[in-house]
């Protein structure tokens, strides 16, 4: 039972961060269609500003805490933000009238180039961090099994909590979400009722990359080590968290990011931590077959 | 307006402005992660500045761009028209001529005088993505499945090769079918519960596949041996006779069959034969599987699924058909690579060599066989030609890919000949003179 509740709160860490790289794949899939594969390698340098930004804080000795991880917070999200909007410009912007597959050609290249630009800039190794926040609440304790929520871990479970009901409030009540929301149904008409698509999809890679820049902070706070490669699989797991949700659904994003969570710490915890990835990808194929819109996602109708 | 006017006419002034602009974007994006390094250092993590790398790119980016501004404002982009039928024959006639051009280059190349070593080594690495691209070009070009894993049924047939040669001492020649239909076994079953899906989450299905036989293959160590994968895989031999230096009295070997002296590039000319013998079977299997009902429901279904399902097309069987055959072709192809290689490991079999593969098939115009192997000679061989920038190399090659698709977004050959058309609708449509939706 401890042991079960100590993997259910690591599950839902880690669940917290794949729901918000997933919310980025989900929101540009809405909207173009397309998948942005090169969203795992913005998460990815997130994680590298991250990184930067807390060995620049304390060479300038910044030492309150809080302070210092807003800071941080806030240089992630703005960097990771103009790596987001530069990555629309570049590689997909010209591609919107092309066929789909020459976007997710021009994506996979996008993630292939990244991935080696951070490491000719960064180099090959691994950046270890040390741990800045340690220490926890203990929830209960028998026969010398402890089951603790780590500070860390309720400031991620926080930070995503607060995160979402920010975004949800973006998207349902401002003129901005009304705009997306317009474009996700309708490219066309959106236009048509005055809409600026452009800079819509623009705001929604740059909301896109400042959330995965989050979720990079916290994997670099939470593992306290990240390297340029991290973006991959982080990516891979996010994109069927998002599938798992239904694709296009915000709020399926974040339960598919926490089953997947969940899926993975369990499976490593009570079978082999050898085959986690595995058992992620299978539980997403066994839900395709029985439900292929994902578990929130809406039935797409094929007109003809 | 005019007072805004700094020096030289409007179109400068405007273009100096958004060269300023940019290098501003360059700017904010290399300040971090170009101009502070993290360096490993005794305490822990360290920063390393590197103010003058910020700069070059900053100025590069403003020069470039403002290069570009004044190339468009003397040579203006023309309007993008519609292919006329002239520039359809001409790409017709000229893909006529090259294909037998190219084939005939290809079996001449080992004799030509700078044709050494690297130069076939290169080319076997080329031909072999030429055949992955074909194979895969079934599966994408032909049925408009989306597979971003084809790299696992590469991986099946390189080690079911690998590991029927070592176990039970089969010849290539033997274990070539057995891999391809090991391969096509496996495309089946994992076909069989994913086809039904439609196109993005097929997409991802098949990545997750991928994925997984690696996670299998790294960790059912007592079958692949792990990590550390499989060597002293046998090499190939010349329909049973060995390429060896200097054989037992009484037995033969290549030179003395045909009676000439041992030459270690006998063995890889041998290799540059075998895989352009199987790339080109490939494509022949293609060319005429498109023409046999099988190959034309693959595209009938390609272009409207409904409407196939409603002639009474298995959409189902259709789609697996093709899946299969694809797989074998990646099978044949990764047994090949295991004896070539003589070694394999599951680190061969990433998700980029499946992006590669998919690239090459894209990028070449999907469904063009020809575009194929002149994407596949761009991509491979391209970056095999700045070698020594070793670590820049998967930069360019990643920065290729995307300029090629925002510079040609229908790959290069930006042209298909449907492969059946009816004589009456095509008279109409010629009168008509119907563009084609490309650009020349």
């Amino acid at each position: 039972m401890e042991y079960f509740l100590q993997q259910l709160i690591n599950g839902l860490t880690l669940g917290a961060i794949y729901g918000l790289i997933a919310i980025g794949y989900t929101m540009v899939y809405g909207i173009i269609g397309m998948i942005n594969f090169a969203h795992g390698e913005v998460y990815m340098i997130g994680a590298f500003i991250s990184l930067i930004t807390f060995l620049v804080l304390g060479m300038l000795g910044v030492g309150w805490l809080p302070l210092a991880l807003l800071i941080v917070l806030a240089s992630a999200m703005f960097f990771t933000a103009v790596y987001g909007w530069v990555l629309e410009r570049v590689a997909y912007r010209p591609l919107r009238q092309s066929p789909r597959l020459a976007a997710l050609i021009s994506a996979i290249g996008m993630s292939i180039f990244l991935q080696n630009y951070v490491q000719v800039a960064q180099g090959a190794r691994v950046k270890p961090l040390p741990p800045l926040i340690g220490g926890g609440i203990n929830l209960m304790e028998r026969e010398g099994f402890v089951v603790q929520l780590s500070y860390l871990q309720i400031i991620i479970i926080v930070l995503t909590i607060a995160l979402m009901v920010t975004f949800s409030l973006l998207i349902n009540h401002t003129r901005l979400g009304r705009a997306q929301r317009a474009c996700q149904e309708d490219l066309k008409m959106a236009a048509l009722v005055g809409i600026n698509v452009d800079r819509t999809i623009s705001t929604t890679f740059v909301i896109g990359a400042a959330l995965a820049a989050v979720a990079g902070m916290m994997v670099t706070l939470y593992y306290g080590v990240i390297d340029f490669f991290i973006g991959f699989l982080a990516g891979i797991k996010a994109f069927t968290a998002a599938v798992l949700g239904g694709i296009g659904s915000l709020p399926g994003a974040m339960l598919g990011g926490v089953l997947i969570g969940l899926i993975e710490v369990f499976w490593s915890a009570y079978f082999t931590i050898e085959y986690k990835d595995v058992a992620a990808f299978s539980i997403l194929v066994l839900v395709l077959i029985f439900r292929p819109t994902g578990l929130l996602g809406r039935p797409e109708v094929e007109k003809v | 307006m005019s007072g805004a006017r700094l020096f030289g006419p409007a179109w400068l002034t405007e273009g100096v402005k958004e060269a300023l602009l940019q290098a501003l974007v360059a700017l904010i994006l290399a300040v971090p992660l170009i101009g502070l390094k993290t360096v490993q250092e005794p305490g822990g993590l360290g920063l390393q500045t590197r103010w003058p790398a910020v700069a070059i790119a900053v100025a590069c980016v403003f020069v470039g761009r403002l290069l570009l501004v004044i190339a468009r404002h003397v040579w203006p982009p023309r309007p993008k028209a519609a292919q006329s039928p002239v520039v359809a024959a001409r790409i017709r006639r000229f893909v006529r001529l090259l294909g037998p051009a190219a084939i005939a280059f290809a079996l001449l190349l080992p004799f030509l005088p700078f044709a050494d070593r690297y130069v076939l080594d290169v080319s076997i690495l080329v031909l072999t993505y030429v055949m992955l691209g074909w194979g895969l070009n079934i599966v994408v070009g032909l049925a408009g499945l989306l597979d971003l894993g084809y790299v696992a049924f590469y991986a099946v047939g390189a080690y079911s090769y690998a590991l029927f040669a070592a176990n039970f001492g089969l010849s290539f020649w033997a274990c070539l079918p057995i891999a391809g239909a090991l391969a096509a076994t496996f495309g089946i079953l994992l076909g069989f519960p994913v086809l039904r899906l439609r196109g993005d989450y097929l997409a991802i299905v098949t990545l997750g596949f991928g994925e997984m036989i690696r996670v299998i293959l790294i960790n059912w160590s007592s079958l692949t041996n792990g990590p550390r994968g499989i060597s002293g895989i046998p090499r190939p031999d010349f329909f049973g006779v060995p390429f060896n230096p200097s054989p037992a009295p009484d037995a033969s070997a290549f030179h003395t069959l045909f009676g000439i002296a041992y030459s270690p590039i006998q063995r890889v000319i041998f290799l540059y034969y075998l895989i352009l013998v199987l790339a080109l079977l490939t494509n022949l299997f293609t060319l005429r599987i498109r023409k046999l009902p099988v190959g034309r429901a693959w595209e009938a279904l390609r272009e409207d699924e409904i409407a196939c399902r409603s002639l009474g097309i298995n959409p189902t069987n259709t789609k697996l058909t093709a899946f299969a055959i694809g797989a074998m072709f990646a099978g044949f192809a990764g047994s090949f690579f295991a004896t070539r290689q003589g070694f394999i490991s599951p680190e061969s079999f990433t998700f980029l060599e499946s992006a590669i593969i998919l690239a090459i098939v894209v990028l070449g115009g999907m469904g063009s066989q020809v575009g194929i192997v002149i994407a596949a000679i761009v991509l491979i061989g391209g970056p095999e030609l700045v070698r020594e920038l070793e670590e820049y190399r998967m930069l360019a090659f990643g920065g290729l890919m995307v300029l090629i698709m925002v510079w040609r977004p229908r790959g290069l050959l930006a042209f298909r000949e449907p492969t059946i058309r009816l004589a009456d609708f095509d008279r109409t449509a010629r009168a008509r003179s119907e563009p084609a939706a490309t650009v020349p």
